[in-house]
């Protein structure tokens, strides 16, 4: 395990090929550890016939709703939380 | 498609959608190839239809009854669901969720259409729909007003993107006014809605006066 819970992390901005599970609106955002899940085989493989492996370890990941859209309306503590696999993220200062 | 030479019936169908006539293209293939059997594909469809809100429901209600059941099944929610005797499916782990009066969850696949299918069935057309999808992350609060639930502007809102292996399950609040109901009555106010955090339960009117 790379990252802890609480620790800053930036999503990879860098575009992929085919099959994978990183949401294009997150690409290039920090987030903030909040769990560590188990690893899990890499769906970027597995989808074309592979093993997925080496597993990779799943993070959940919250960011800020106003640091995703400019014209966020709601709370200031209001936040997207999405799995993000680790060989997508980046420490953050 | 050089080896595609022999007969077999039309793989479209009128006028089948579009994405139907591609899913019975693939099967076609998945059978010709061996890699599926017909048998596997109506066992699986068997086995999805046979599954209801009603499971995560009884979840819900021993959560609001037992305080010590609650805190197994935010902690491990595919082992609570065996301790009821309930199928919590296959390999993808289920995470339960809880909302407060301070904090309010809801959840979408902005990718596709992942959903704790074991415990609450088939995922509802919108929630596969594109508007959901997208706006569920962008503009969460007024999607949430459109299905009913208006948010206190201090109770802050967590949406839940299930990106990849992790299915989440929405712990509603227990309604008001509940207090006199037995936990198979509770059960039958947690609906799916309210599990996807998209609605909250209500007790009904003659428990409330």
């Amino acid at each position: 395990m790379t990252y802890r819970p609480g620790q800053r992390v930036r999503v990879a901005a860098r575009a992929h090929e085919g099959h994978h599970r990183t949401p294009g609106y997150l690409k290039g955002r920090t987030g903030t550890v909040e769990r560590v899940h188990a690893a899990f085989r890499n769906p970027e493989t597995r989808a074309y016939g592979a093993e997925g492996l080496p597993e990779q370890r799943l993070y959940l990941v919250g960011f800020a709703q106003r640091d995703l859209w400019p014209d966020y309306r709601g709370h200031a503590d209001d936040r997207i939380y999405a799995d993000v696999f680790e060989h997508w993220l980046e420490e953050a200062e | 498609m050089s080896e595609h030479d022999h007969d077999h019936a039309p793989i479209t169908n009128g006028d089948e959608p579009a994405a139907a006539a591609r899913v019975r293209a693939l099967e076609a293939l998945l059978v010709e190839r061996g890699v599926i059997a017909r048998e596997d594909v109506r066992q699986g469809i068997d086995w999805l239809v046979s599954r209801s809100p009603a499971d995560g429901a009884r979840l819900v209600a021993r959560a609001w009854v037992d305080p010590a059941f609650r805190q197994r099944l935010l902690a491990d929610a595919r082992a609570a669901a065996l301790e009821l005797g309930l199928d919590p499916g296959p390999s993808p782990v289920v995470v339960a969720v809880e909302n407060t009066e301070a904090v309010h969850h809801m959840v979408v696949c902005t990718l596709c259409s992942c959903y704790p299918r074991a415990l609450l069935g088939p995922p509802p057309d919108w929630y596969k729909s594109l508007a959901y999808r997208s706006r569920a992350v962008s503009d969460p609060r007024g999607v949430l007003g459109e299905f009913g639930v208006v948010l206190d502007d201090d109770v802050e809102l967590r949406v839940l993107d299930s990106t990849a292996d992790i299915r989440y399950l929405v712990v509603p609040r227990r309604p008001p006014g509940s207090e006199a109901l037995s936990e198979d009555e509770l059960a039958t106010l947690v609906t799916r809605d309210a599990m996807i955090g998209v609605a909250q339960p209500a007790a009904p009117a003659a428990v409330e006066s």
